[in-house]
């Protein structure tokens, strides 16, 4: 299901050098048509290969607009759903519609931290180098699993 | 001096170590690389071809963990799993060596802010959000199954990253760099020096030179025909950017290869390619043919086909899809997941809050992994407590961290007992003899280093174990540079050739392009996408896809054989319109020395190892007394040939305790 670009709602990320979703998308489908010549619709994006889109949903979640749907692959699915996010800095919520109208509303935790607040070496020790070629990581986190050495048939 | 489209600017830089790629794998060496290079003044960078927030496997987000140990198991229990899914041929001192690190890298997901679900004293479950004991202080996750636990993922990568991005220092990254080629020391053909790539976003080819290289870019995926070819042929089970660049390089470069042979066809939703563990683990659910048989048990008689993989508690993941495969062939089909039975059973059991949860858990299953899914469920009316859904083998796919094991052939452990010497003839000579040459995780080229889908020979780490075995290789490639300090690396090709080489489709674009009307059509070029389908024609048709039912056979391997040849002869022909189809073609060229080797391996193992992901229809049985062995290949990049030889298997761990 190819994502697209709502033409009244995209701001060509207010004329930066590239939009949300063309930083997001792993994929490099999105692109922003500076001046129209592309799509007829100068300053919006837009996606440039939509059968190659994996549907991930990055640049849905990312657009600042909520400018960007996806409407699902024509090839294999119905007319007429849509499954739609809104991604917060916590949680996620997603609004789910039927082809026969049936909606669905869905909250989902995505964090336990405030984004950005992540200090990877926070009271942990700094590595021991006489260590270097024994297995185990820097720091341990009880989740090294030493094993039972009597498994092992060939020692 | 900014570069313009055919004459790119042209940066070369200087690192110690590079992290070729932004997934798990390069996500746990960042954090792990600069506490142990913590005053050792190395240069550390990573370039990525996407943004790290979203980049890898696990960009949409996962609804499970697939591998935490936890303490109730033993890393050699793993490794029995790991080697009884993948029909016996893994190496047990990698698998366990994972199997005892893994648990780590989950410890600090949950730290770093990812929710995992957990068990209450009563049994009952929670989502992530509810604070409870982090599994570190003994907290109960949710287990889906044996070794998989339930989280509420749908950031898990965007967290990962933040972690990975924080340690390694935003000045050391790159993203949107598309590293396409490795380069080999002037000085040492088996040793590395360089990689070459180019920007997917400014006119810049960029070369570095390091000592030592991490290269862990993903699996490959779309070397098949996919079963959907319209808009829907992005929607891979697998993500649809894993081009095979990492066995690609690899190969070129000329490390040994191994169990290329291997791939990796899950059944699942069909269309949508939605997750079936959850259903299968935590909801219970049958999948069954069109008249509600349980084929599991229906055709239970031929798990005695395949002893002993078939008679472990779960049968090997490729026999379960030959015991499907039987009900499709023989027109009993759609098969379909019985989601109606297994909702209801589940509301008879459950506490009134966890049905109220029931619902949920199955929607977000989908939303955190797989939107795709619940794209196909909406548009075709699917509830899944009203209507079942079907079920369908996917095109295969090619990768070494999820149920498949093929990859690059690595340097394990030393505490193991794995083996230090060989006893088969036939290795070429400047290959190591034994499991372990000195650096973990370390190809048999000196200083590339790989993780995550680049490990062959394993599997089952999934997106907690490729991060943990990335910050195995910052651990190792630390040592080696430190061990190689006044190591000079000088590449053996000069830098305007390697430009030449990688602009080359942008040359054939600009040279031929004015000589017909129609941009597409033109007899000097082929385009990346027609590349692509025809070699997806060529993998479909005769090597197994699914138009064939995942059948092949000698003479078809044959055809296949040729066929390729002319289609790597046409590469050179590829054209490139603009960055993003560069981007493309080179894909496309990993794509195609992917396919190579896979079909390379499948014509040298002379059996069916793998009944259910492809049949040998000349060869279809497991040879046990013969091929019980590892299959690997070097390829020589000036003659194109491949080498494919036999290297023992051995166990570590005793595989009899699986059926007992």
């Amino acid at each position: 299901m190819p994502t697209f670009v709502r033409t009244d709602k995209c701001d060509g990320c207010k004329g930066q050098d590239k939009t949300a979703c063309m930083y997001i998308c792993p994929h490099d489908l999105m692109k922003l048509d500076k001046d129209g010549s592309e799509t007829g619709h100068a300053m919006r994006a837009f996606n440039q290969e939509p059968e190659q889109c994996w549907e991930c949903y990055s640049c849905v979640k990312i657009c600042p607009q909520q400018a960007i749907e996806a409407r699902h692959y024509a090839d294999i699915v119905p007319l007429g759903g849509s499954v739609q996010p809104l991604r917060g800095s916590d949680s996620i919520m997603w609004t789910i519609k039927f082809r026969n109208g049936t909606m669905k509303r869905f909250k989902f935790p995505i964090r336990t931290t405030p984004e950005g607040s992540i200090d990877p070496y926070a009271g942990k020790p700094a590595a021991d180098m006489a260590k270097i070629e024994e297995p185990g990581f820097f720091n341990q986190e009880n989740g090294y699993r030493a094993g039972d050495r009597s498994e092992l048939i060939k020692l | 001096m900014a570069g313009e489209f055919g004459n790119p600017e042209v940066v070369e830089e200087e690192v110690d170590i590079l992290l070729i790629g932004g997934g798990m794998a390069c996500c746990g060496a960042a954090f792990e690389i600069m506490r142990w290079a913590e005053g050792t003044d190395l240069k550390i960078k990573l370039v990525d071809k996407a943004a790290m927030d979203r980049s890898g496997a696990v960009a949409q987000g996962l609804s499970a963990i697939n591998t935490y140990i936890g303490t109730e198991q033993d890393p050699a229990d793993y490794a029995r799993m790991v080697s009884n899914d993948l029909m016996g041929i893994t190496r047990d001192d990698l698998a366990y060596d994972l199997g005892r690190h893994v648990d780590e890298s989950v410890h600090l997901f949950e730290e770093w802010g990812l929710p995992i679900w957990k068990t209450d004293e009563n049994g009952e479950r929670h989502d992530g959000s509810k604070g409870m004991t982090p599994l570190k202080d003994g907290g109960k996750p949710v287990r889906s199954g044996k070794w998989q636990i339930m989280i509420n993922g749908e950031s898990y990568k965007w967290i990962v990253a933040e972690a990975a991005k924080k340690a390694l220092g935003i000045d050391n990254i790159e993203e949107r760099i598309f590293v396409v080629e490795l380069v080999n020391d002037k000085n040492d053909p088996h040793r590395i020096a360089g990689a070459v790539g180019f920007s997917v976003r400014d006119h810049k080819v960029v070369v570095y030179k390091f000592k030592a290289c991490l290269l862990a870019a993903g699996g490959c995926v779309n070397l098949f025909r996919p079963r959907s070819v319209g808009e829907g042929q992005g929607r891979a089970w697998y993500p649809v950017w894993n081009a095979g660049s990492t066995y690609a390089m690899a190969a070129q470069a000329g490390a040994e290869l191994t169990m290329m042979e291997n791939r990796f066809v899950p059944t699942r939703f069909k269309d949508g390619y939605g997750p079936v563990g959850a259903w299968f683990l935590l909801f219970k659910s049958k999948a069954t043919n069109a008249f509600g048989e349980v084929y599991m048990d229906r055709n239970k008689d031929m798990l005695d086909d395949y002893p002993p993989y078939g008679h472990a508690a779960v049968p090997a993941s490729c026999l379960r899809n030959h015991l499907m495969l039987k009900e499709m062939k023989e027109g009993r089909g759609p098969i379909y997941m019985d989601t109606v039975t297994a909702l209801a059973n589940l509301r008879e059991t459950l506490s009134p809050r966890e049905v109220k949860h029931l619902e949920a858990e199955a929607w977000e299953d989908f939303l955190d992994m797989c939107v795709g899914q619940c794209g196909i469920w909406v548009g075709e009316n699917i509830e899944p407590e009203k209507k079942n859904s079907e079920l369908m083998p996917t095109e295969p796919y090619l990768l070494g961290s999820h149920s498949g094991c093929c990859g690059i052939w690595v340097s394990g452990p030393t505490d193991l007992g794995a083996p230090t010497d060989e006893e088969y003839d036939g290795i070429p000579e400047h290959l190591p003899r034994g499991w372990s040459w000195g650096y973990r995780s370390m190809t048999t080229v000196k200083g590339l280093f790989t993780a995550g889908d680049g490990v062959g020979a394993s599997g089952h780490k999934f997106s907690s174990g490729s991060h943990a075995e990335g910050r195995m290789c910052a651990k190792s490639m630390v040592k080696y540079c430190l061990d190689n300090k006044d190591l000079k690396p000088e590449l053996d090709r000069p830098v305007e050739e390697l430009v030449e080489d990688i602009y080359r489709p942008v040359k054939t674009y600009l040279e031929h392009k004015d000589y017909t009307t129609a941009i597409d059509i033109n007899p000097h070029y082929i385009t990346p996408k027609m590349l692509q389908f025809r070699l997806q024609k060529i993998m479909d048709e005769y090597v197994a896809g699914v138009a064939t039912y995942y059948t092949t056979n000698s003479k078809m391997l044959e055809v296949a054989s040729e066929k390729l040849d002319m289609l790597k002869e046409d590469a050179m022909k590829m054209r490139a319109k603009d960055l993003h189809e560069l981007l493309r073609a080179w894909e496309n060229y990993h794509r195609i020395l992917t396919a190579e080797a896979h079909m390379k391996h499948i014509q040298f193992r002379e059996e069916s190892r793998y009944p259910g992901f492809y049949y040998r229809m000349d060869k279809n049985f497991v040879d046990e007394d013969n091929w019980k062995c590892f299959v690997n290949s070097v390829y020589d990049q000036k003659t194109q040939n491949w080498t494919c030889f036999k290297r023992k298997h051995v166990d570590l761990v005793d595989k009899s305790k699986l059926f007992k």
